[in-house]
C-alpha cells in the first residue's frame, strides 16, 4: 500500500473574476520513503495542492490517505517547511525553534532540547542552537525549519519550495544537506518546486503539473544513483525532458 | 566562537560607543539650555520671584527631597500612574486581542475607541469630580482613560499583525488555541504590545499631572505646582518640573528601554515595533 494516495482532489474557489478551479482532480501515490517532486510553472497549483495534503486547506473534491487513513485538517504525521525564512519564531532561539512541536507534545524540557540539539546537529547547526533567527542567514533558518519539522518524528516531510529564496550557491548546498538529510531519515517527502534541476538532484520521480486549471500531466521517475551530477549527460536529459514536459503547456492551452 | 555571537558583539560595541555619543548629545543641549535660563534669570529683566536662578531651584529641590516631602508627592503621583496604568494593560490588552479575534467584538468596540479617543483626558476631569469626589479616585480614572486607548489599538493591531505563517507553523506543530495564543500570538504582537505600553505610559504621565492639579488634595507632583502658584514659590513650582521630567525620562528610557532590549530587540523585532 503507497504511504500517501492523492485521489481526485480538486480545489476550486470563488474570485470577483468568477470561480477558478485552482487544483482539478489531481492523483498520484508515493511510496514510503519516496522523494516525490510537483515541479510546475506558478498557478500550476502545486502549493495549493501541498497546502492540501499538509491539511491547511480543505479540498472542494476527493480525497488523500494517508497510511490508509483519510486526512482532515493538519496532524502532527506531517512535518512542514515553508519557503518563508519568516516562518521561524523569531522570539525563539533556533533549538527553541526546534524544541516547539515536542513542547506541543508534552516532551520534558531537557529531553526535547536533547532532541532538538541532535535535529540540529543534523543540519549541521549544533554550534547556533542559541542564536536567534534574525542571527542566522537565509540558508540557515532554512534549516531550521527542516530539523523543526523532523523534529517531532511525523512520517511525512512537505517542502514548499524552501530553497527558491536562496541565492544559487547556497541552493546547492541546501540540496545536498537535504538529499543527507533524507538519506539518514528516510521520510516520506513531498517537494515542491518550479525549478527543473532541483528536482532531477532530488526526486525519486516528479510529478509535471500544468496550470489553469491545475492539473498533473504526467508522473516521470528518476531512477538515477545517488550522489548525482548535476553536469552528467544522464541527469541533463531527464532536464531536458521535464523542461519539454513543462514547454509544451502554452501550446497545449491555446 | 560563532559568526553570530561575533557579529552581535560588535553590533553592541558599536552600540555602546552611540549611546555614549548621544547621551553627549543630550547632555550638551540641556547644559546650553541651562546657561541661557540662568544668564536670563540673572539679567534682572524679570522680578527674581518669578525667574529663580538655577543654584535656588536647585537648594529647593535638595531640600525637598531631604525632609522627604517631594518623595511623598512623586511617590502620590506614581501611585496613581501606576494604579491607573496597571488597570489600563487588565483591560486593554486582553479586549485589543479579543477585537482583534473576533470580529463581533471589533465591531462594538472599534467606533467606542473612535469616539472616545479624541476627548483629551482631562477634559473629563470635572465630570469625574462631580462623580467621584476630589482625591484619588479621579487621578487614577483620567490615567486610565488615558492609558487605554493607545494600549488597546496598539495590541489590536499588533495581534493583527502576526505573521499568518507562525499560526501555520505552530498548527502544523499541534499547537492548539491556548498553546498558540500564549506561544504565538502574545510574542508575535509583543513588539505592538511593549509600543502600547509605552505611549500609554507616557499619555498617563502626562494626564496626571493635570488631573492632580484639578482634582488631588495635599499630594502629588501636580498639585506641588498649582499649590506653589498661590505662594508665588516659583522655585518649588521648578524643582516639582524637573523632578516630572525626570521620573518621566526613567520610565521611558530605563525600564521600557530595558523591557524592550531584552525582548524584542534580543528577538530582531524592532523595526515592527518601530513602525
Amino acid at each position: 500500500m503507497p504511504h500517501i494516495e492523492v485521489t481526485d482532489v480538486s480545489l476550486a474557489y470563488d474570485t470577483p473574476a468568477g470561480r477558478v478551479q485552482g487544483v482539478k482532480e489531481a492523483s498520484f501515490a508515493i511510496e514510503q520513503s519516496e522523494f516525490l517532486c510537483l515541479v510546475g510553472p506558478s498557478g500550476c497549483g502545486k502549493s495549493t495542492l501541498l497546502n492540501i495534503i499538509a491539511g491547511f486547506l480543505t479540498p472542494t473534491g476527493g480525497e488523500i490517505r494517508i497510511g490508509g487513513k483519510p486526512v482532515s485538517g493538519h496532524g502532527m504525521d506531517r512535518g512542514v517547511v515553508f519557503q518563508d525564512f519568516a516562518q521561524l519564531f523569531p522570539w525563539r532561539t533556533a533549538l527553541g525553534n526546534v524544541a516547539f512541536g515536542l513542547e506541543m507534545k508534552g516532551i520534558g524540557k531537557e529531553e526535547r532540547e536533547e532532541i532538538a540539539l541532535k535535529q540540529l546537529a543534523l543540519v549541521k547547526l549544533e554550534k547556533f542552537a542559541k542564536a536567534y533567527p534574525h542571527h542566522l542567514s537565509g540558508g540557515m533558518q532554512q534549516r531550521v525549519a527542516i530539523a523543526r519539522a523532523l523534529a517531532y518524528n511525523p512520517s511525512v516531510l512537505l517542502m514548499d519550495e524552501p530553497f527558491a529564496a536562496l541565492d544559487a550557491l547556497t541552493r546547492d548546498d541546501m540540496q545536498r544537506l537535504l538529499a543527507d538529510v533524507w538519506r539518514e531519515t528516510k521520510k516520506t517527502v513531498i517537494y515542491v518546486t518550479h525549478n527543473v534541476s532541483e528536482a532531477v538532484y532530488l526526486a525519486d520521480r516528479v510529478v509535471v503539473m500544468t496550470p489553469h486549471p491545475g492539473t498533473v500531466k504526467i508522473e516521470v521517475p528518476i531512477r538515477m544513483k545517488r550522489p548525482r551530477d548535476p553536469l552528467s549527460v544522464e541527469f541533463l536529459d531527464h532536464q531536458k525532458e521535464l523542461l519539454r514536459h513543462l514547454g509544451q503547456q502554452p501550446a497545449a492551452a491555446a | 566562537m560563532s559568526i553570530a555571537a561575533l557579529t552581535s558583539e560588535g553590533a553592541e560595541r558599536k552600540e555602546r560607543s552611540d549611546r555614549f555619543r548621544s547621551t553627549w548629545r543630550a547632555a550638551a543641549t540641556l547644559i546650553v539650555v541651562a546657561a541661557i535660563y540662568e544668564a536670563f534669570a540673572r539679567s534682572g529683566m524679570f522680578p527674581p520671584a518669578l525667574l529663580p536662578t538655577l543654584p535656588k531651584i536647585f537648594n529647593t529641590l535638595v531640600a525637598s527631597l531631604l525632609d522627604g516631602s517631594m518623595l511623598v508627592h512623586a511617590a502620590s503621583t506614581l501611585y496613581r500612574v501606576l494604579f491607573g496604568l496597571g488597570l489600563a494593560i487588565v483591560v486593554a490588552i486582553p479586549l485589543g486581542i479579543l477585537m482583534a479575534r473576533f470580529k463581533p467584538i471589533e465591531h462594538f468596540v472599534l467606533p467606542l475607541a473612535s469616539a472616545l479617543m479624541p476627548i483629551p483626558s482631562l477634559a473629563w476631569v470635572p465630570v469625574f469630580i462631580l462623580w467621584f469626589g476630589l482625591g484619588n479616585t479621579v487621578a487614577i480614572v483620567i490615567v486610565f482613560y488615558a492609558a487605554t486607548f493607545p494600549m488597546l489599538l496598539n495590541t489590536w493591531s499588533g495581534v493583527r499583525a502576526v505573521n499568518p505563517l507562525w499560526l501555520r507553523a505552530a498548527g502544523a506543530m499541534g499547537a492548539a488555541e491556548t498553546a498558540l495564543f500564549w506561544k504565538v500570538i502574545i510574542p508575535g504582537a509583543s513588539p505592538f504590545i511593549i509600543t502600547g505600553v509605552r505611549q500609554a505610559f507616557l499619555r498617563a504621565w502626562i494626564a496626571v499631572v493635570g488631573a492632580e492639579m484639578l482634582a488631588a488634595s495635599d499630594w502629588g507632583l501636580g498639585w506641588v505646582i498649582y499649590d506653589a502658584k498661590e505662594f508665588l514659590n516659583t522655585d518649588l513650582m521648578m524643582a516639582s518640573l524637573i523632578v516630572i521630567g525626570a521620573i518621566g525620562f526613567v520610565f521611558e528610557r530605563l525600564v521600557f528601554g530595558s523591557i524592550e532590549k531584552a525582548t524584542v530587540a534580543r528577538w530582531g523585532m524592532v523595526r515592527a515595533a518601530k513602525k
